[in-house]
């Protein structure tokens, strides 16, 4: 080692280059890879089941207009968001997302749960115009989705990639993946996407 | 986790932290064969570097922070399978479903490890339980009558209830007022439980299929005129006719019916707009009110005490 000279490092960039790419995948290779291969990272929890063709359709609505940016969707284990929000967020419950909503910031509140705690109606005239429901609300409104329909063109492809990834979708589903999606208003989508949140957890145990 | 991965993670962390108090002391010695504060030959535009070691202050800094490092693993669950000396951890990781969440919670405090969540759930438990619970023993009437609880009651109304209901419990269209004393589904203390445990779902159904536009244009006379609106007799006598099928539910006197969530016509309280072209329009297209069921979001508890504020509000 005495010949060893850290002006080495400082002088061929090659060799700085590998020794620091060493030093920083360290962190990688003990957080993140092994949890690519945990049981509780892959494993659905018990009862979960993939979203519905209309469901699949209101999520990527719901990325398209950047729900995501305002909406966390990530129940952290505190009294005070458990309270609110209800049961803490699962990573089995998030086994088929792809990619994953969790988000970071939360302008809105958290919709990890939002499943069945309002009505359909509600849910449309809050998107319409949310101060019709909520007067101090800062969301804007969503008028446009009730107009727009979806022809459902690319919903089974959209099945298809995500049972690569490993979502249980069966030939069935994808075959009536366009039918059962084509000429419903986008706002029905994000509705019914909406509605299934975080219900995976909830259908069990109780 | 798999003794594999368990593993894998020990043996790289700590071969880090091997590695790094390596680092740190190679890099303490003078390898140079210059002397402590002397010239080095690096000359860079007639700017010289001197041999100086790092400051002191800063390795100190190096050495507690890799001191701290192994008193983290020590303690806390940071080495694969290793749960650490405290036996802490943040929340119960590998559970899959609320009954394994439940089960797990139980077999922590038997054994007596520190799960963070769980702990602060217990502590308000213990705080706040015996509150809800003596609430739970009192009747509704009672309890709307006591100012603690309303106030419990108001703050939980407005963290679940107002997003349909209103701050002020007015409603709005399509979502029942419930300051007044008018209701569809009953505003006794039990009806009024009953609606928030189990949610309520509304079936008006759509008309559109059965009477013709004109059709519809005198019935919704005729239901204007149970209330006592000015409409045009005529139109509202021939709307008469077909009365007999909203009968079924809303009764031949227009009164409605509770049990059904059937709403009273005759009060001229109107959920989706008393206007004629808003009462053809619930003719045409049906009304589904939903009220969703908070029995497995807030418990039995928390909606006892928001039952009765509600109750009490319109008292």
């Amino acid at each position: 080692m005495k010949n060893v000279k850290h002006d080495f490092v400082e002088k061929n960039v090659g060799w700085l280059a590998i020794l620091l790419t060493i030093a920083i995948s360290v962190g990688g290779l003990v957080e993140i890879v092994p949890l690519l291969f945990q049981k509780q990272t892959n494993e659905p929890v018990i009862g979960l089941q993939p979203y519905t063709a209309l469901e699949l359709e209101g999520r990527d609505i719901y990325i398209r207009e950047g729900c995501n940016n305002c909406h966390s969707q990530m129940i952290r284990p505190f009294r005070a968001e458990t309270e609110r929000y209800g049961h803490y967020s699962l990573a089995g419950e998030h086994v088929w997302e792809h990619p994953h909503l969790w988000g970071s910031k939360r302008t809105g509140p958290d919709l990890a749960r939002v499943g069945g705690r309002y009505s359909d109606e509600w849910h449309y005239v809050h998107l319409m115009n949310p101060r019709d429901v909520v007067p101090e609300s800062n969301m804007p409104a969503y008028p446009w989705l009730a107009e727009n329909t979806l022809d459902g063109e690319l919903t089974a492809k959209k099945m298809e990639t995500f049972r690569k990834f490993g979502v249980p979708y069966t030939d069935k589903d994808i075959a009536n993946a366009r039918a059962s999606v084509k000429g419903q208003t986008e706002i029905d989508a994000l509705i019914a996407y909406l509605q299934v949140l975080g219900t995976g957890l909830q259908q069990q145990g109780n | 986790m798999s003794s594999f991965w368990s593993a894998w993670i020990i043996v790289l962390t700590l071969a880090f932290l091997v590695g790094i108090i390596w680092l740190l002391r190679w890099n303490m010695h003078n390898y140079t064969g210059i002397k402590e504060g002397e010239l080095m030959d690096h000359d860079f535009d007639g700017i010289v570097e001197l041999n100086n070691p790092m400051p002191k202050w800063w390795t100190y800094l190096f050495w507690i922070t890799i001191v701290w490092g192994f008193i983290y693993l020590a303690l806390y669950p940071g080495l694969g399978n290793f749960k650490g000396l405290l036996g802490w951890s943040s929340s119960n990781q590998e559970v899959r479903s609320l009954e394994e969440s439940r089960e797990a919670t139980e077999a922590h405090r038997e054994a007596g490890l520190i799960v963070q969540y769980d702990r602060e759930m217990q502590q308000a438990e213990e705080a706040f339980g015996p509150v809800f619970e003596a609430y739970a023993q009192q009747p509704i009437e009672e309890l709307a009558k006591d100012s603690e609880a309303l106030k419990i009651g108001q703050r939980l109304y407005l963290q679940n209830c107002a997003q349909c209901h209103g701050s002020n419990a007015m409603g709005g269209k399509g979502f029942p007022n419930l300051a007044d004393d008018e209701w569809i589904w009953g505003g006794s203390p039990e009806a009024i439980k009953h609606s928030l445990l189990y949610g309520r779902v509304a079936q008006m159904p759509a008309w559109s299929e059965q009477f013709s536009d004109q059709e519809i244009t005198e019935l919704a006379a005729y239901v204007l005129s149970l209330s006592g609106r000015k409409v045009d007799p005529d139109l509202a006598s021939a709307g008469q006719q077909n009365y007999g099928v909203c009968a079924a539910c809303h009764g031949m006197d227009g009164k409605g019916n509770q049990q059904l969530g059937a709403a009273n016509l005759t009060d001229n309280i109107w959920l989706y707009g008393g206007s004629q072209a808003a009462v053809e329009e619930t003719l045409r297209d049906g009304r589904n009110g939903v009220m969703p069921a908070w029995k497995d979001i807030l418990g039995e508890d928390k909606v006892h005490v928001i039952s009765a504020y509600v109750y009490g509000l319109s008292q």
